[in-house]
């Protein structure tokens, strides 16, 4: 028996290797999950939007707290019971540098959540509902993240 | 109300709420993901057009799991309205907001968009434009210099007690304060 690792293992990318493709499902299956949810609870909704950031609604802010309160206590539990993610890694959320960008960019960004009236989430799920205007607005955002990618190196961060 | 009716119908938040929030265990379980949307705008200008930029030198391959969320978003979208809403369904709008969106001429009873702002006839007005091409470049370009939106930020990060997150979301309800109380008014007294 030869210890070396075959050249079809090494030469296979690993989104081709069966557990992968079950999870490349799951993410499919959590996002549709996710969709129904937007839509269901009108976050995919303009409507309510605008009524949160005008202070007309407690609509948003109860949905927005309680899944923060929720997706909390949930990564407490993993982590405290050393649950492990289906390869076997410790839960480890990404930690995110502070730096310019969150404030500038978050504000630029608040701008456009609230005359567009959705987030990038709700933008898909839009498209999904069957209004497909909604395309011109991703694609905007794809041209904004492109803008963003080539003047990165100007930006202050 | 039955189970079916209360399917049919809006979900309160305390239903939605908790419902989004189990998307970041499942997504940490599946894979170790964190849970964020606005990165899939990254990796398919990554896909697309990288033109040598550095931002978009990576394997955006191995980030394809974001790439399938967002496919099942589309997908979830359009099972929640063909099955899952029942017929004559209208957004929640306050007694005040419908006043307001009466006299800017926006019909009573729609659901998800006015379609006196969102619809493909009206894409050569100032209104039409503003709310989808000058609103998405700001959602793109902001996300992408904030490091996330509110996914990852508002929810993801401030789960996790975040300090860059912290400031993103205070940047998020700025920005979206001042436009929906400045910018959206203007904008839609030019739909009269």
């Amino acid at each position: 028996m030869s210890d070396t690792v075959s050249p079809a293992a090494v030469a296979q990318p690993p989104a081709l290797r069966g557990a992968e493709r079950l999870r490349m499902l799951g993410y499919l299956l959590v996002g549709i999950y996710f969709g129904i949810v937007l839509v269901k609870g009108q976050v995919a909704d303009w409507f309510s939007i605008q009524q949160m950031f005008r202070l007309q609604a407690f609509h948003m802010y109860g949905v927005i707290g309680s899944a923060i309160v929720v997706a909390m206590v949930s990564i407490r539990l993993l982590r405290r019971f050393d649950v492990r993610a289906s390869d076997g890694s410790r839960i480890e959320p990404v930690v995110k540098p502070l730096g310019k960008g969150q404030a500038i960019g978050g504000l630029l960004f608040g701008i456009g959540w609230a005359i567009t009236g959705a987030c990038p989430g709700p933008l898909f799920a839009q498209v999904g509902a069957g209004h497909g205007i909604v395309l011109v607005t991703i694609a905007a955002a794809l041209a904004g993240t492109w803008l963003y990618g080539w003047l990165k190196p100007y930006l202050p961060d | 109300m039955s189970l079916h009716d209360a399917l049919l119908a809006p979900w309160p938040w305390y239903v939605t709420g908790p419902l989004i929030g189990l998307v970041v265990p499942m997504l940490l379980l599946i894979g170790n993901r964190s849970f964020g949307i606005s990165s899939s705008f990254r990796h398919l200008c990554a896909a697309w057009l990288p033109a040598g930029l550095e931002y978009f030198r990576y394997e955006w391959r191995r980030e394809a799991w974001n790439l399938a969320l967002v496919a099942g978003i589309v997908i979830g979208g359009w099972l929640a309205v063909h099955g899952l809403t029942a017929p004559g369904t209208a957004s929640r709008v306050s007694p005040a907001f419908a006043r307001e969106l009466a006299a800017y001429g926006i019909e009573p009873g729609q659901l998800m968009l006015p379609r006196e702002l969102f619809a493909w006839a009206q894409l050569a007005t100032l209104p039409t434009l503003l709310a989808t091409v000058v609103g998405g470049l700001l959602v793109g370009f902001g996300a992408r210099y904030a490091n996330g939106c509110t996914g990852g930020h508002a929810i993801t990060g401030l789960a996790t007690l975040q300090r860059s997150s912290l400031v993103a979301v205070l940047g998020f309800m700025a920005g979206g304060f001042v436009t929906a109380n400045l910018v959206v008014p203007w904008l839609l007294e030019r739909l009269r």
